[in-house]
């Protein structure tokens, strides 16, 4: 398809629309600014951006683009770190940017009735003064959107003891393909069929697009602490994790930061963190405050007992938020000292933290690139970023590669390739190695299910047959090889 | 004993499949009165059983479908730690298996979460008779769609569970029960002031003109919440939830029709004629009631909720709530998806699933 027909058919289908001008992009310094979204590796200029304002707008844009059979990729506000909203150069991207209104706030039954394109953390700013909260905290909750926190299944730094989006959402309202409208869930605990809202959570917008959402908010707790302990090997913090919960405390949250990253951090926003430590943990206790005290000495004389050189106290809000202002500056204070990183998300039984790191350490010299890793320690749920430079020829594909590999490592130790960011378009192909043909089958019939055509997000998420054939690394079963039908490369 | 039976259920399907001949999928036969009855040869699970990794520092149990509950909640007991959806056992013989595909919960659904919050993997004989695994062992696990916890209250119509991994909580330190009199609008009421404030509730229920508050945690937070809370403490009451979880309670001995009400937990008391048995905070509702199932399902349906028939019901009514055409069409097409001839438990959840 040559550029002059691509804008007449672009025009030809713009006037079928019926969606008022102001809610098109189509010119290309308009379409430019939806080219990537947070995995920048990966970007494509769209054929086509609207971004309609009411229900209907949705319902009649996917019901325009079922029957002229144009593929359709949704996106909230564009944080996602795994290509999830990556364009499509022959399809619509589908902004839900204009739907940023709080609808209801039900304090009798602690619910918030919000569009999808409302931003996490203005959800918990808005039921603040009823001294609620909604609990999911992705890094990125100052920007990213709810719609996007249910299409990726978001978690955060507090997902041990209050769960992923999954375990707190309540009710959706979606729009299928075919531009019908349904409500999954309910107000209610539980509603009658199918836990289609499970299904649809984490679905990276391939079964459906999310028009409204509704969240659980919890009460805030009347207290919290949090200890900072330092250790002098990854190990020993690694055995302080499972002392911990094997003590049967549930930390509200508990991550680990390794030599670089604390270096990092502590040198881009002065946390406290000693410099010289090979891994620190934060330990969050919260609840009331008779538990929280208890508990917290507790975890003090545990993390002394099991090795910890140093472990200090947070003695006030202002100091507890300094420990923890360095943990979210991770990112960025890697960022500063590297041209590019890559973030990895591989989640491993927490057992075997020892073996991958030393792993990853090992792979980190053979490729020459660094490896800072941040570590949401209590669920297993690891953050490598490899540090890279993306102007030095071949280097991004072999801190791919890298990545790559360690992805397979988690799998291999019964782990998964992604915790929370979701599978995108950056970890397709280890899609390959950690399903077999069959289970990848299942996902592509239930895909059917809801969008025979497969129009919504097309290339996502879930590889097609052909693509692990091409890929080569495939999940091998009982030693025999898959696809015998298919040709190898 | 323990042994794996899987190949040789996959096999019995994969040929039922082959036949198109309806299986009943069964385990401890402890819920075989929940749902419609459903035609087609057993194939018995209980038999499939076994715990196959369990490490209490990873906070996680992986074990076949056939395993006696029995038997999971005293291993975890023994370290300390439960299975926090407090699966009703209606008798000793109950699985894992089917404490998943029913759904159903106890006391603490709405503080510790509901069975599928619990599922973390599963792995599963589709329809076609392919052993699949979805999710895993790990906490968090994004990595295509979520089919595990799909298979949380699917009644064994998408797929039989061979093994399930699931989340397990510490048990609390302590625990203590609160009891105090007052009506049902009254305790639906409180439940709501208190469940927004950050108190170590894990139960709430009210029944005949009482309403018992359960509060976990360690001693001193108990205390602590008990002073807010200005109540008897009633020490030994366990038993008394365990009954309740259980349906041992004098209120489930009735003869008449059993309903379980899901309403959103703040609702007011509903206007139906019967025997109430308030849980969940108001949440889950049992009614004892002989009211047509349409008055019943239309006032419930009208706050918001779902009514299911739970027990001692007229055959020819349906035991689940129906659903809106648009939304039953999605449930035929996802039902065809992982059993599509429809050999998997038909007809148990709704006619033509």
């Amino acid at each position: 398809m040559n550029k002059t027909a691509t804008v007449t058919e672009r025009e030809d289908f713009i006037a079928g629309l019926g969606l008022p001008p102001h809610c098109i992009l189509s010119e290309d310094s308009e379409l430019r600014p939806y080219e990537c979204d947070g995995l920048s590796a990966y970007q494509q200029v769209p054929w086509l951006v609207l971004l309609p304002e009411t229900v209907q707008q949705v319902q009649s844009i996917l019901g325009y683009c079922h029957q002229r059979k144009v593929p359709v990729v949704a996106r909230g506000a564009g944080t996602g770190l795994s290509g999830g909203a990556l364009p499509l150069a022959n399809g619509v991207l589908l902004s839900l940017a204009r739907f940023n209104s709080i609808l209801d706030i039900d304090l009798d039954n602690r619910l918030a009735r919000v569009q999808p394109g409302v931003r996490n953390l203005a959800i918990s700013q808005a039921v603040a003064q009823h001294g609620l909260y909604y609990a999911p905290d992705p890094s990125s909750q100052i920007a990213c959107s709810i719609g996007g926190n249910v299409a990726e299944n978001a978690g955060g730094v507090h997902c041990l003891k209050y769960g992923l989006t999954v375990h707190n959402i309540a009710q959706l309202k979606v729009v299928c393909m075919d531009g019908e409208l349904l409500n999954i869930g309910s107000h209610a605990l539980d509603s009658a069929g199918y836990d289609l809202l499970a299904l649809m959570t984490g679905s990276e917008g391939l079964l459906g697009v999310i028009v409204e959402v509704t969240v659980r908010l919890l009460p805030v707790p009347e207290t919290a602490q949090v200890l900072l302990a330092a250790f002098d090997s990854v190990e020993t913090a690694g055995h302080a994790v499972a002392g911990i919960i094997s003590a049967g405390i549930l930390p509200a949250g508990l991550e680990m930061m390794d030599s670089l990253a604390i270096r990092a951090a502590e040198d881009f926003v002065h946390a406290g963190y000693p410099h010289d430590a090979a891994a620190i943990l934060l330990c969050e206790l919260d609840g009331n405050r008779a538990e929280v005290e208890t508990r917290i000495s507790e975890v003090q004389e545990l993390l002394t007992g099991m090795g910890a050189r140093d472990v200090r106290l947070a003695h006030d809000d202002q100091e507890r938020q300094k420990f923890w202002a360095g943990r979210k500056a991770a990112f960025p204070a890697v960022g500063r000292i590297s041209p590019d990183y890559y973030c990895m998300d591989g989640t491993i039984p927490r057992k075997h933290l020892g073996k991958v790191l030393s792993t990853i350490s090992q792979w980190s010299s053979e490729y020459n690139l660094p490896v800072a890793n941040v570590f949401h320690a209590g669920d297993g749920n690891l953050h490598p970023l490899i540090l890279y430079d993306a102007n030095k020829p071949g280097e991004l594909e072999r801190t791919e590669e890298f990545g790559g590999r360690i992805l397979e490592l988690c799998i291999e130790v019964g782990g998964t390739i992604t915790g929370e960011h979701g599978v995108g378009m950056e970890k397709i192909n280890q899609m390959c190695v950690q399903f077999n043909e069959d289970e990848l089958q299942q996902f592509h019939a239930i895909k059917k299910a809801f969008d025979p055509h497969g129009l919504l997000n097309p290339g996502k998420a879930i590889p097609t047959l052909a693509r692990c054939a091409e890929f080569g690394r495939m999940h091998v079963h009982g030693g025999e090889l898959p696809f015998p039908e298919l040709e190898r490369f | 004993m323990r042994r794996d039976l899987t190949d040789s259920m996959r096999e019995r399907i994969a040929s039922a499949c082959a036949g198109k001949t309806p299986v009943s999928i069964c385990g401890g036969n402890s819920k075989k009165f929940y749902g419609h009855p459903c035609e087609g040869e057993t194939i018995d699970v209980s038999q499939h059983s076994g715990v196959l990794e369990y490490e209490p520092s990873e906070l996680v149990i992986h074990a076949r479908a056939g395993t006696a509950l029995t038997d999971i909640e005293t291993l975890l007991s023994q370290h300390r730690q439960m299975l926090a959806f407090e699966p009703p056992q209606f008798s000793s013989t109950g699985t894992l298996g089917g404490a998943v595909a029913s759904g159903l919960a106890g006391p603490g659904r709405p503080f510790a979460g509901s069975v599928r919050d619990s599922v973390l993997g599963v792995g599963l004989i589709n329809g076609r008779g392919d052993s699949l695994n979805f999710g895993g062992q790990v906490m968090k696990n994004v990595a295509g769609y979520d089919v595990s916890r799909l298979m949380a209250g699917a009644l064994g119509t998408l797929g039989l569970l061979t093994d399930v991994s699931l989340k397990v909580l510490p048990k609390p330190a302590s625990e203590y029960t609160l009891r105090q009199a007052c009506s049902q609008q009254d305790a639906i009421l409180r439940f709501a002031q208190w469940m927004a404030k950050p108190l170590p509730l894990s139960a709430a229920c009210w029944f005949d003109d009482h309403l018992q508050l359960r509060l976990s945690g360690t001693e001193t937070a108990v205390r602590q919440a008990q002073h807010q809370l200005g109540d008897t403490l009633l020490e030994q009451a366990s038993g008394w939830w365990t009954a309740i979880r259980d349906q041992q309670h004098d209120f489930f001995q009735r003869q008449t029709a059993l309903w379980r009400l899901s309403v959103p937990p703040a609702t007011p008391p509903l206007a139906i004629s019967g025997e109430w048995l308030i849980d969940w905070a108001g949440g889950q509702r049992w009614l004892s009631s002989d009211e047509s199932a349409e008055s019943i399902r239309r006032i419930t349906a009208s706050v918001g909720g779902h009514a299911t028939l739970f027990r001692n019901g007229d055959p020819s009514t349906d035991v689940f709530h129906p659903l809106p055409a648009p939304l039953f069409k999605l449930h035929r097409r996802l039902k065809q998806a992982l059993d599509p001839d429809g050999i998997l438990n038909p007809g148990r959840m709704y006619k033509g699933l």
